[in-house]
Protein backbone atom coordinates (compact mmCIF):
# COMPACT_ATOMS: atom_id res chain seq x y z
CA UNK A 1 0.00 0.00 0.00
CA UNK A 2 1.14 3.50 -0.83
CA UNK A 3 1.34 6.33 1.51
CA UNK A 4 -0.05 9.92 1.14
CA UNK A 5 2.11 13.16 1.40
CA UNK A 6 1.64 13.24 5.27
CA UNK A 7 2.90 9.66 6.17
CA UNK A 8 5.77 10.03 3.57
CA UNK A 9 6.80 13.10 5.54
CA UNK A 10 5.72 11.85 8.54
CA UNK A 11 8.02 8.58 7.96
CA UNK A 12 11.07 10.69 7.15
CA UNK A 13 11.11 12.70 10.44
CA UNK A 14 10.60 9.08 12.73
CA UNK A 15 12.24 5.91 13.67
CA UNK A 16 9.48 4.02 12.50
CA UNK A 17 9.70 1.45 9.83
CA UNK A 18 5.64 2.25 8.66
CA UNK A 19 2.63 4.32 9.64
CA UNK A 20 -0.66 4.30 9.07
CA UNK A 21 -3.56 6.32 10.47
CA UNK A 22 -4.32 6.14 13.69
CA UNK A 23 -0.35 5.76 14.88
CA UNK A 24 1.47 6.97 17.29
CA UNK A 25 4.72 9.00 16.19
CA UNK A 26 7.60 10.93 18.16
CA UNK A 27 8.36 13.49 14.86
CA UNK A 28 11.51 15.55 14.43
CA UNK A 29 11.05 19.09 13.34
CA UNK A 30 12.85 20.70 11.67
CA UNK A 31 11.80 24.43 12.74
CA UNK A 32 10.31 25.32 15.58
CA UNK A 33 8.21 28.39 16.34
CA UNK A 34 6.62 30.76 19.10
CA UNK A 35 5.36 33.96 19.71
CA UNK A 36 4.84 36.36 22.03
CA UNK A 37 2.03 34.58 23.48
CA UNK A 38 2.84 31.02 24.02
CA UNK A 39 6.64 31.89 23.34
CA UNK A 40 6.68 33.06 27.34
CA UNK A 41 4.79 29.84 28.47
CA UNK A 42 6.99 27.80 26.34
CA UNK A 43 9.96 28.84 28.17
CA UNK A 44 8.62 28.62 31.25
CA UNK A 45 7.75 24.76 30.61
CA UNK A 46 11.31 24.32 29.06
CA UNK A 47 13.03 25.52 31.95
CA UNK A 48 11.09 22.22 33.94
CA UNK A 49 13.00 20.23 31.49
CA UNK A 50 16.07 21.33 29.86
CA UNK A 51 18.32 24.55 30.13
CA UNK A 52 19.03 25.27 26.41
CA UNK A 53 16.99 24.77 23.34
CA UNK A 54 17.66 21.07 21.15
CA UNK A 55 19.03 23.38 18.15
CA UNK A 56 19.10 26.71 18.71
CA UNK A 57 19.43 26.81 14.72
CA UNK A 58 15.54 25.45 14.57
CA UNK A 59 13.88 27.81 17.15
CA UNK A 60 12.99 30.92 15.61
CA UNK A 61 10.50 33.29 17.84
CA UNK A 62 8.38 36.34 16.67
CA UNK A 63 6.98 38.92 18.50
CA UNK A 64 3.73 39.83 16.44
CA UNK A 65 0.54 38.87 18.50
CA UNK A 66 1.11 42.24 21.00
CA UNK A 67 3.38 43.91 18.85
CA UNK A 68 3.70 47.30 19.51
CA UNK A 69 3.19 46.46 23.12
CA UNK A 70 -0.39 47.36 23.87
CA UNK A 71 0.44 48.28 27.58
CA UNK A 72 2.62 46.98 30.26
CA UNK A 73 2.04 43.41 30.69
CA UNK A 74 2.26 42.68 26.98
CA UNK A 75 6.00 44.80 27.11
CA UNK A 76 6.88 42.72 30.01
CA UNK A 77 5.92 39.18 27.87
CA UNK A 78 8.15 40.85 24.48
CA UNK A 79 11.07 41.69 26.91
CA UNK A 80 11.31 38.08 28.25
CA UNK A 81 11.22 36.70 24.76
CA UNK A 82 13.66 39.14 23.66
CA UNK A 83 16.15 38.31 26.50
CA UNK A 84 15.26 34.76 26.67
CA UNK A 85 16.11 34.38 22.44
CA UNK A 86 19.26 35.95 23.10
CA UNK A 87 19.80 33.66 25.88
CA UNK A 88 19.49 30.89 23.94
CA UNK A 89 21.05 32.01 20.70
CA UNK A 90 17.70 31.87 18.80
CA UNK A 91 16.56 33.80 15.59
CA UNK A 92 14.20 36.31 16.87
CA UNK A 93 11.93 38.81 14.72
CA UNK A 94 11.35 42.33 17.08
CA UNK A 95 9.65 44.68 16.23
CA UNK A 96 10.48 46.65 12.63
CA UNK A 97 12.76 43.22 11.89
CA UNK A 98 9.54 40.96 11.08
CA UNK A 99 6.08 41.05 10.64
CA UNK A 100 3.04 38.17 11.23
CA UNK A 101 4.67 35.04 11.85
CA UNK A 102 3.22 32.47 8.73
CA UNK A 103 3.99 35.27 6.24
CA UNK A 104 7.28 36.00 7.68
CA UNK A 105 8.29 32.63 7.82
CA UNK A 106 7.46 31.38 4.27
CA UNK A 107 8.75 34.60 2.99
CA UNK A 108 12.11 34.69 5.11
CA UNK A 109 12.77 30.99 3.39
CA UNK A 110 12.36 28.96 6.94
CA UNK A 111 9.93 26.88 5.44
CA UNK A 112 10.63 24.13 2.55
CA UNK A 113 8.66 21.47 1.18
CA UNK A 114 8.82 17.82 3.04
CA UNK A 115 9.99 19.89 6.39
CA UNK A 116 7.72 19.26 9.55
CA UNK A 117 7.27 22.46 11.32
CA UNK A 118 5.67 23.31 14.84
CA UNK A 119 4.33 26.34 16.11
CA UNK A 120 2.55 27.76 19.25
CA UNK A 121 -0.33 29.12 17.08
CA UNK A 122 -3.17 27.21 15.59
CA UNK A 123 -2.59 28.71 11.97
CA UNK A 124 0.45 26.71 11.73
CA UNK A 125 -0.73 24.72 8.83
CA UNK A 126 -0.03 27.76 6.85
CA UNK A 127 3.39 26.19 5.74
CA UNK A 128 1.24 23.39 4.30
CA UNK A 129 1.18 25.43 1.04
CA UNK A 130 4.88 25.06 0.60
CA UNK A 131 4.36 21.68 1.05
CA UNK A 132 5.39 21.40 4.87
CA UNK A 133 3.78 19.62 6.99
CA UNK A 134 3.28 22.63 9.32
CA UNK A 135 0.96 22.03 12.85
CA UNK A 136 -0.04 24.31 15.40
CA UNK A 137 0.14 23.35 18.92
CA UNK A 138 -0.02 24.78 22.38
CA UNK A 139 3.03 25.84 24.71
CA UNK A 140 3.58 22.90 26.21
CA UNK A 141 4.04 20.79 22.86
CA UNK A 142 6.24 23.62 22.15
CA UNK A 143 8.10 23.33 25.09
CA UNK A 144 9.00 19.77 24.29
CA UNK A 145 10.03 20.76 20.63
CA UNK A 146 12.02 23.07 22.20
CA UNK A 147 13.77 20.56 24.79
CA UNK A 148 13.71 17.33 22.52
CA UNK A 149 13.52 18.58 19.24
CA UNK A 150 9.80 15.82 18.54
CA UNK A 151 6.61 15.49 19.40
CA UNK A 152 4.09 12.74 19.57
CA UNK A 153 1.86 12.75 17.21
CA UNK A 154 -1.63 10.85 15.67
CA UNK A 155 -0.72 10.03 11.77
CA UNK A 156 -3.48 11.92 10.33
CA UNK A 157 -5.34 10.32 7.10
CA UNK A 158 -5.89 12.40 4.71
CA UNK A 159 -8.96 14.19 2.44
CA UNK A 160 -8.16 14.69 -0.56
CA UNK A 161 -9.37 18.13 -2.46
CA UNK A 162 -9.30 18.14 -5.89
CA UNK A 163 -9.86 21.50 -7.49
CA UNK A 164 -10.87 21.87 -10.68
CA UNK A 165 -10.49 24.97 -12.95
CA UNK A 166 -9.43 28.52 -12.94
CA UNK A 167 -10.66 31.26 -10.48
CA UNK A 168 -13.00 33.67 -12.11
CA UNK A 169 -13.32 37.16 -11.70
CA UNK A 170 -12.87 38.31 -7.60
CA UNK A 171 -12.28 35.15 -6.67
CA UNK A 172 -9.62 34.38 -4.61
CA UNK A 173 -7.75 31.57 -2.03
CA UNK A 174 -10.40 32.61 0.37
CA UNK A 175 -12.92 31.77 -1.25
CA UNK A 176 -11.95 28.43 -2.35
CA UNK A 177 -11.04 27.77 1.38
CA UNK A 178 -14.12 29.07 2.74
CA UNK A 179 -15.89 26.37 -0.61
CA UNK A 180 -14.31 23.49 1.11
CA UNK A 181 -15.10 24.59 4.81
CA UNK A 182 -18.67 24.76 3.89
CA UNK A 183 -18.18 21.28 2.33
CA UNK A 184 -16.47 19.66 5.30
CA UNK A 185 -17.87 21.83 8.78
CA UNK A 186 -15.79 23.25 11.14
CA UNK A 187 -14.95 19.27 12.76
CA UNK A 188 -14.71 17.42 9.02
CA UNK A 189 -11.15 17.44 9.18
CA UNK A 190 -10.06 16.99 12.62
CA UNK A 191 -6.96 14.44 12.70
CA UNK A 192 -7.04 14.76 8.92
CA UNK A 193 -4.68 16.56 6.84
CA UNK A 194 -6.05 18.23 3.72
CA UNK A 195 -4.16 17.76 0.24
CA UNK A 196 -4.89 19.99 -2.62
CA UNK A 197 -4.79 18.64 -5.91
CA UNK A 198 -5.84 19.15 -9.21
CA UNK A 199 -5.17 21.66 -11.56
CA UNK A 200 -6.69 24.42 -10.21
CA UNK A 201 -4.19 23.69 -7.67
CA UNK A 202 -1.48 23.76 -9.56
CA UNK A 203 -2.82 27.19 -10.74
CA UNK A 204 -2.98 29.04 -7.77
CA UNK A 205 -0.02 31.18 -6.56
CA UNK A 206 1.82 31.14 -3.67
CA UNK A 207 -0.19 33.76 -2.08
CA UNK A 208 -3.34 32.22 -2.95
CA UNK A 209 -2.10 29.08 -1.63
CA UNK A 210 -1.03 30.35 1.88
CA UNK A 211 -4.92 31.72 2.33
CA UNK A 212 -6.02 28.11 1.83
CA UNK A 213 -3.71 26.10 3.89
CA UNK A 214 -3.65 28.75 6.83
CA UNK A 215 -7.87 28.28 6.89
CA UNK A 216 -7.17 24.12 7.06
CA UNK A 217 -7.34 24.29 11.21
CA UNK A 218 -10.83 25.75 10.14
CA UNK A 219 -11.64 22.92 9.64
CA UNK A 220 -10.27 20.90 11.72
CA UNK A 221 -7.39 19.66 10.24
CA UNK A 222 -3.73 18.89 11.37
CA UNK A 223 -2.26 20.44 8.22
CA UNK A 224 -3.30 21.30 4.33
CA UNK A 225 -0.96 20.36 1.83
CA UNK A 226 0.06 21.36 -1.59
CA UNK A 227 2.32 19.20 -3.09
CA UNK A 228 5.37 21.06 -4.21
CA UNK A 229 5.50 21.89 -7.97
CA UNK A 230 6.90 24.37 -10.32
CA UNK A 231 5.08 27.37 -8.80
CA UNK A 232 6.54 25.83 -5.46
CA UNK A 233 9.99 25.97 -6.83
CA UNK A 234 9.69 29.25 -8.57
CA UNK A 235 8.78 30.89 -5.19
CA UNK A 236 11.79 29.09 -3.41
CA UNK A 237 14.42 30.01 -5.77
CA UNK A 238 17.21 32.48 -4.56
CA UNK A 239 14.66 32.56 -0.80
CA UNK A 240 16.42 29.51 1.06
CA UNK A 241 19.73 27.51 1.14
CA UNK A 242 17.48 24.62 3.00
CA UNK A 243 17.40 21.55 1.16
CA UNK A 244 14.25 20.26 -0.30
CA UNK A 245 12.44 17.77 -2.77
CA UNK A 246 9.29 17.39 -3.84
CA UNK A 247 6.90 14.68 -2.30
CA UNK A 248 3.57 13.84 -3.58
CA UNK A 249 1.38 10.63 -2.51
CA UNK A 250 1.95 7.41 -4.00
CA UNK A 251 -0.79 6.62 -6.45
CA UNK A 252 -1.93 3.75 -4.40
CA UNK A 253 -2.60 5.66 -1.49
CA UNK A 254 -5.44 5.49 0.86
CA UNK A 255 -7.44 8.44 1.24
CA UNK A 256 -10.13 8.71 4.13
CA UNK A 257 -12.22 11.16 1.82
CA UNK A 258 -12.53 12.65 -1.57
CA UNK A 259 -13.81 16.38 -2.09
CA UNK A 260 -14.10 17.98 -5.60
CA UNK A 261 -14.72 21.79 -5.46
CA UNK A 262 -15.02 22.98 -9.10
CA UNK A 263 -13.19 26.46 -8.78
CA UNK A 264 -14.30 27.55 -12.28
CA UNK A 265 -17.89 27.91 -10.70
CA UNK A 266 -16.91 29.60 -7.80
CA UNK A 267 -18.13 33.20 -7.14
CA UNK A 268 -17.02 35.39 -4.15
CA UNK A 269 -18.18 33.02 -0.98
CA UNK A 270 -18.69 35.27 3.08
CA UNK A 271 -18.30 33.20 6.19
CA UNK A 272 -21.18 34.91 7.99
CA UNK A 273 -20.78 35.31 12.16
CA UNK A 274 -20.02 33.58 14.28
CA UNK A 275 -18.18 30.51 12.39
CA UNK A 276 -15.98 30.27 9.81
CA UNK A 277 -18.45 27.18 8.43
CA UNK A 278 -21.07 29.50 8.24
CA UNK A 279 -20.52 30.38 4.34
CA UNK A 280 -22.89 31.86 1.83
CA UNK A 281 -22.76 33.28 -1.07
CA UNK A 282 -21.99 37.04 -1.27
CA UNK A 283 -25.37 37.94 -3.19
CA UNK A 284 -26.97 36.77 0.57
CA UNK A 285 -25.99 39.02 2.46
CA UNK A 286 -24.96 42.21 -0.20
CA UNK A 287 -26.99 45.60 1.49
CA UNK A 288 -25.66 44.54 5.26
CA UNK A 289 -23.87 48.04 6.50
CA UNK A 290 -20.77 47.75 7.86
CA UNK A 291 -18.85 49.08 10.79
CA UNK A 292 -15.24 49.05 9.71
CA UNK A 293 -13.17 46.84 6.82
CA UNK A 294 -9.96 44.89 8.22
CA UNK A 295 -7.38 44.12 5.56
CA UNK A 296 -4.83 41.74 6.40
CA UNK A 297 -3.53 38.93 8.97
CA UNK A 298 -1.46 35.29 8.31
CA UNK A 299 -3.93 34.32 5.74
CA UNK A 300 -4.70 37.66 4.05
CA UNK A 301 -2.27 40.39 4.00
CA UNK A 302 -0.04 39.71 1.58
CA UNK A 303 0.97 41.90 -1.71
CA UNK A 304 -1.62 40.05 -3.37
CA UNK A 305 -3.98 41.15 -0.93
CA UNK A 306 -2.83 44.44 -0.77
CA UNK A 307 -3.03 44.71 -5.00
CA UNK A 308 -6.64 43.36 -4.45
CA UNK A 309 -7.90 46.65 -2.44
CA UNK A 310 -6.22 48.86 -4.27
CA UNK A 311 -7.50 47.45 -7.40
CA UNK A 312 -10.88 48.90 -5.31
CA UNK A 313 -10.05 51.90 -3.21
CA UNK A 314 -7.78 53.12 -6.58
CA UNK A 315 -9.51 56.70 -6.84
CA UNK A 316 -12.30 55.91 -4.20
CA UNK A 317 -13.13 57.00 -1.23
CA UNK A 318 -14.12 54.59 2.71
CA UNK A 319 -17.74 55.49 3.25
CA UNK A 320 -18.26 57.95 6.17
CA UNK A 321 -20.15 55.23 7.63
CA UNK A 322 -16.77 52.91 7.77
CA UNK A 323 -13.54 52.70 9.48
CA UNK A 324 -10.74 50.67 7.45
CA UNK A 325 -8.12 49.34 8.66
CA UNK A 326 -4.88 47.82 6.08
CA UNK A 327 -2.40 45.46 7.71
CA UNK A 328 0.44 44.62 5.64
CA UNK A 329 1.46 41.37 6.77
CA UNK A 330 5.43 42.00 6.79
CA UNK A 331 8.44 44.58 6.83
CA UNK A 332 8.79 43.59 3.24
CA UNK A 333 5.40 43.74 2.43
CA UNK A 334 5.13 47.06 4.06
CA UNK A 335 8.09 48.37 2.07
CA UNK A 336 7.21 46.59 -1.28
CA UNK A 337 3.05 48.52 -1.09
CA UNK A 338 4.96 51.45 0.02
CA UNK A 339 7.10 51.05 -3.41
CA UNK A 340 4.33 50.32 -5.35
CA UNK A 341 2.49 53.64 -3.93
CA UNK A 342 -0.30 51.00 -2.52
CA UNK A 343 -0.05 52.91 1.17
CA UNK A 344 -0.32 55.93 -0.07
CA UNK A 345 -3.58 54.87 -2.37
CA UNK A 346 -4.89 53.33 0.97
CA UNK A 347 -4.52 56.13 3.34
CA UNK A 348 -5.57 59.20 0.66
CA UNK A 349 -8.94 56.82 0.56
CA UNK A 350 -9.19 57.06 4.15
CA UNK A 351 -7.97 54.21 5.41
CA UNK A 352 -5.09 53.34 8.66
CA UNK A 353 -2.35 51.75 7.33
CA UNK A 354 -0.94 49.82 11.01
CA UNK A 355 2.51 48.24 11.07
CA UNK A 356 2.50 44.33 10.51
CA UNK A 357 0.41 43.16 13.70
CA UNK A 358 -2.07 40.42 14.77
CA UNK A 359 -3.95 43.24 16.64
CA UNK A 360 -7.80 43.35 16.16
CA UNK A 361 -8.14 39.73 14.29
CA UNK A 362 -7.99 37.84 17.72
CA UNK A 363 -9.27 41.38 19.56
CA UNK A 364 -5.82 42.04 20.95
CA UNK A 365 -5.44 45.90 20.03
CA UNK A 366 -5.37 48.06 17.26
CA UNK A 367 -9.11 48.03 16.23
CA UNK A 368 -11.42 46.39 18.80
CA UNK A 369 -14.93 46.23 18.38
CA UNK A 370 -17.87 47.86 20.00
CA UNK A 371 -21.44 46.18 20.84
CA UNK A 372 -23.75 46.33 17.86
CA UNK A 373 -20.78 47.11 14.95
CA UNK A 374 -20.61 44.79 12.04
CA UNK A 375 -17.38 44.01 10.47
CA UNK A 376 -16.05 42.66 7.62
CA UNK A 377 -12.62 40.75 7.44
CA UNK A 378 -9.81 39.18 5.44
CA UNK A 379 -8.93 36.90 8.57
CA UNK A 380 -9.99 33.53 9.28
CA UNK A 381 -12.31 33.42 12.26
CA UNK A 382 -15.29 35.15 13.04
CA UNK A 383 -16.19 33.56 16.25
CA UNK A 384 -18.56 35.46 18.57
CA UNK A 385 -16.03 38.39 20.56
CA UNK A 386 -12.67 37.41 18.40
CA UNK A 387 -12.11 41.28 17.23
CA UNK A 388 -13.66 42.13 20.59
CA UNK A 389 -17.75 43.06 21.77
CA UNK A 390 -19.38 39.97 22.24
CA UNK A 391 -21.94 41.43 20.75
CA UNK A 392 -20.12 42.61 17.80
CA UNK A 393 -20.37 40.68 14.30
CA UNK A 394 -17.20 39.56 11.86
CA UNK A 395 -17.61 38.48 8.07
CA UNK A 396 -14.87 36.78 6.64
CA UNK A 397 -14.15 37.34 2.85
CA UNK A 398 -11.27 38.11 0.44
CA UNK A 399 -9.62 41.55 -0.07
CA UNK A 400 -11.56 42.97 -3.25
CA UNK A 401 -14.83 42.30 -1.18
CA UNK A 402 -13.98 43.67 1.79
CA UNK A 403 -12.37 46.62 0.28
CA UNK A 404 -15.45 46.77 -1.47
CA UNK A 405 -17.32 47.44 1.65
CA UNK A 406 -14.82 49.94 2.45
CA UNK A 407 -16.05 52.19 -0.54
CA UNK A 408 -19.95 50.89 -0.22
CA UNK A 409 -20.17 51.03 3.64
CA UNK A 410 -21.90 47.90 3.20
CA UNK A 411 -21.40 44.46 1.61
CA UNK A 412 -21.51 44.60 -2.22
CA UNK A 413 -20.01 42.54 -4.96
CA UNK A 414 -16.64 44.35 -6.04
CA UNK A 415 -18.20 44.32 -9.71
CA UNK A 416 -20.35 46.85 -8.78
CA UNK A 417 -18.15 49.45 -7.45
CA UNK A 418 -15.33 49.06 -9.51
CA UNK A 419 -17.99 49.07 -12.75
CA UNK A 420 -16.35 45.61 -14.31
CA UNK B 1 -6.80 7.34 37.61
CA UNK B 2 -9.86 8.25 39.25
CA UNK B 3 -11.31 11.45 39.26
CA UNK B 4 -14.92 12.48 41.60
CA UNK B 5 -16.11 16.29 41.04
CA UNK B 6 -19.77 17.86 40.22
CA UNK B 7 -20.53 18.10 36.72
CA UNK B 8 -20.87 22.02 34.81
CA UNK B 9 -22.02 21.73 31.36
CA UNK B 10 -21.86 23.61 28.62
CA UNK B 11 -24.45 22.23 26.37
CA UNK B 12 -23.35 23.93 23.04
CA UNK B 13 -21.24 22.30 19.94
CA UNK B 14 -18.35 24.02 18.58
CA UNK B 15 -17.62 26.20 21.78
CA UNK B 16 -14.31 27.76 20.35
CA UNK B 17 -11.44 28.49 22.67
CA UNK B 18 -12.17 32.68 22.21
CA UNK B 19 -15.00 32.35 23.74
CA UNK B 20 -13.50 30.21 26.47
CA UNK B 21 -10.42 32.81 26.97
CA UNK B 22 -10.96 35.58 25.52
CA UNK B 23 -7.81 37.63 23.41
CA UNK B 24 -7.73 40.60 25.08
CA UNK B 25 -6.46 38.51 28.51
CA UNK B 26 -3.55 36.20 26.72
CA UNK B 27 -0.79 38.82 28.01
CA UNK B 28 -1.46 37.14 31.18
CA UNK B 29 1.12 34.81 32.60
CA UNK B 30 -0.35 32.93 35.93
CA UNK B 31 -3.35 30.60 35.94
CA UNK B 32 -4.58 31.49 39.44
CA UNK B 33 -5.46 34.82 37.58
CA UNK B 34 -6.52 33.42 34.20
CA UNK B 35 -8.74 31.27 35.79
CA UNK B 36 -10.95 34.93 37.08
CA UNK B 37 -11.28 35.10 32.58
CA UNK B 38 -12.57 31.26 32.10
CA UNK B 39 -15.67 31.13 30.14
CA UNK B 40 -15.67 35.33 29.91
CA UNK B 41 -16.75 35.43 26.12
CA UNK B 42 -19.21 32.39 26.49
CA UNK B 43 -20.92 33.23 29.94
CA UNK B 44 -19.16 34.10 32.85
CA UNK B 45 -21.82 33.30 35.09
CA UNK B 46 -20.33 29.73 34.67
CA UNK B 47 -17.91 30.61 36.81
CA UNK B 48 -19.99 30.45 39.45
CA UNK B 49 -21.14 27.32 39.48
CA UNK B 50 -17.12 26.22 39.43
CA UNK B 51 -17.23 25.14 43.43
CA UNK B 52 -14.65 22.27 44.58
CA UNK B 53 -13.45 19.29 41.76
CA UNK B 54 -15.17 19.60 38.56
CA UNK B 55 -16.12 17.65 35.49
CA UNK B 56 -16.40 19.90 32.68
CA UNK B 57 -19.03 18.43 29.95
CA UNK B 58 -18.83 19.81 26.56
CA UNK B 59 -20.49 19.16 23.06
CA UNK B 60 -19.07 18.12 19.69
CA UNK B 61 -15.70 20.12 18.64
CA UNK B 62 -15.14 21.44 22.11
CA UNK B 63 -12.48 23.56 21.81
CA UNK B 64 -12.34 24.45 18.84
CA UNK B 65 -10.23 27.21 17.19
CA UNK B 66 -7.18 28.62 18.71
CA UNK B 67 -4.37 26.73 20.40
CA UNK B 68 -4.21 29.21 23.35
CA UNK B 69 -3.25 26.93 26.53
CA UNK B 70 -4.40 29.47 28.71
CA UNK B 71 -8.13 27.74 28.31
CA UNK B 72 -6.72 24.47 29.73
CA UNK B 73 -4.23 26.43 32.28
CA UNK B 74 -7.23 28.28 33.94
CA UNK B 75 -9.08 25.60 33.95
CA UNK B 76 -6.69 22.95 35.69
CA UNK B 77 -6.74 26.30 38.01
CA UNK B 78 -10.26 26.77 38.58
CA UNK B 79 -10.78 22.97 39.72
CA UNK B 80 -11.67 21.38 36.57
CA UNK B 81 -9.98 18.14 36.96
CA UNK B 82 -11.40 16.29 34.12
CA UNK B 83 -13.07 17.27 30.62
CA UNK B 84 -15.71 15.20 28.97
CA UNK B 85 -17.30 16.33 25.14
CA UNK B 86 -18.87 14.89 22.20
CA UNK B 87 -15.66 15.10 20.72
CA UNK B 88 -12.94 17.46 20.92
CA UNK B 89 -11.05 19.38 18.27
CA UNK B 90 -7.49 18.29 18.12
CA UNK B 91 -5.41 21.49 19.56
CA UNK B 92 -7.46 21.32 22.72
CA UNK B 93 -7.29 17.82 23.40
CA UNK B 94 -3.60 17.74 22.77
CA UNK B 95 -3.14 20.98 25.68
CA UNK B 96 -5.42 18.93 28.21
CA UNK B 97 -3.48 15.90 27.78
CA UNK B 98 0.08 17.37 27.67
CA UNK B 99 -0.77 19.63 31.10
CA UNK B 100 -2.43 16.11 32.85
CA UNK B 101 -5.87 16.73 32.68
CA UNK B 102 -7.74 13.92 31.08
CA UNK B 103 -9.48 14.89 28.72
CA UNK B 104 -12.35 12.15 27.21
CA UNK B 105 -14.85 12.17 24.30
CA UNK B 106 -18.14 10.64 25.48
CA UNK B 107 -21.14 11.40 23.36
CA UNK B 108 -23.54 9.61 25.99
CA UNK B 109 -21.98 10.73 28.76
CA UNK B 110 -22.05 14.21 27.47
CA UNK B 111 -25.71 14.03 26.58
CA UNK B 112 -26.62 12.69 29.95
CA UNK B 113 -24.72 15.02 32.17
CA UNK B 114 -26.54 17.83 33.83
CA UNK B 115 -25.12 20.77 36.16
CA UNK B 116 -24.12 19.85 39.72
CA UNK B 117 -24.68 16.39 39.48
CA UNK B 118 -21.89 13.98 40.65
CA UNK B 119 -19.26 12.27 38.30
CA UNK B 120 -17.15 10.15 38.47
CA UNK B 121 -14.77 9.36 35.42
CA UNK B 122 -12.51 6.36 35.39
CA UNK B 123 -9.30 7.04 32.95
CA UNK B 124 -7.68 3.77 32.41
CA UNK B 125 -11.33 1.79 31.72
CA UNK B 126 -12.48 4.75 30.02
CA UNK B 127 -16.03 4.92 32.05
CA UNK B 128 -18.25 7.91 33.35
CA UNK B 129 -20.29 7.56 36.14
CA UNK B 130 -23.04 10.53 36.20
CA UNK B 131 -25.20 10.17 38.95
CA UNK B 132 -24.87 6.72 39.50
CA UNK B 133 -25.52 5.28 35.56
CA UNK B 134 -22.30 3.89 33.90
CA UNK B 135 -21.32 5.60 30.39
CA UNK B 136 -18.58 3.86 28.46
CA UNK B 137 -16.05 5.58 26.15
CA UNK B 138 -13.33 4.61 23.86
CA UNK B 139 -10.61 4.70 26.59
CA UNK B 140 -8.16 7.07 25.61
CA UNK B 141 -4.97 5.51 23.88
CA UNK B 142 -1.89 3.81 25.56
CA UNK B 143 0.19 6.88 25.08
CA UNK B 144 -1.94 9.28 26.36
CA UNK B 145 -2.63 7.58 29.68
CA UNK B 146 1.02 7.80 29.82
CA UNK B 147 1.15 11.23 29.40
CA UNK B 148 -1.22 11.36 32.00
CA UNK B 149 0.29 9.09 34.66
CA UNK B 150 3.07 10.95 34.34
CA UNK B 151 1.57 14.19 34.91
CA UNK B 152 2.12 15.32 31.70
CA UNK B 153 4.21 15.78 28.90
CA UNK B 154 6.77 18.13 30.87
CA UNK B 155 7.34 15.58 33.72
CA UNK B 156 7.16 12.63 31.00
CA UNK B 157 10.07 14.41 29.28
CA UNK B 158 12.02 15.12 32.08
CA UNK B 159 11.73 11.25 33.46
CA UNK B 160 12.82 9.94 29.70
CA UNK B 161 15.66 12.31 29.44
CA UNK B 162 16.55 11.18 33.45
CA UNK B 163 16.18 7.37 31.79
CA UNK B 164 18.02 8.83 29.27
Amino acid sequence: MGHTLAEKILLAHCDADDLAPGDFAMVRCDVVMANDLGGPLAARELAKMADRVFDPARVVLVADHLMPAKDVRSAELQKALKDWAHQQGVTFYDQGRGGIEHTLLVEEGWIVPGSVVVGADSHTCTYGALGAFGTGMGATDVAGCLAIGSFWQIVPGTILVELAGEKQGFVAGKDVILAVIAELGVAGATNMALEFTGDGARALSVDDRLAISNMAVEAGADTGLFPADEVTAAYLDGRTERPWTAERSDPDAEFAHYLRIDVSALGPLVALPHSPGNVAPLGDVAGRTIDQVYIGNCANGTMTDLRQAADVLHGRSVHPRCRAIVVPATQRIYRQALAEGLLDLFVAAGCIVSTPTCGACFGGHSGILAAGERAIATTNRNFRGRMGSPEAEVYLANAWVAAAAAVAGEIVHPAEVVGA
Amino acid sequence: MIIEGRALVIAKDDVDTDVLYPGQFLNVLDPTEMARHLFEGLDPSLRHELDGDTILFGGENFGTGSSRENVPLAMRAAGIRCVVAKSFARIFHRNCINLGLPAIACPEAAAAARTSLPVRVDTERGTIEVDGVTHTARPLPPFMLELLEAGGLVPWISASVRRG
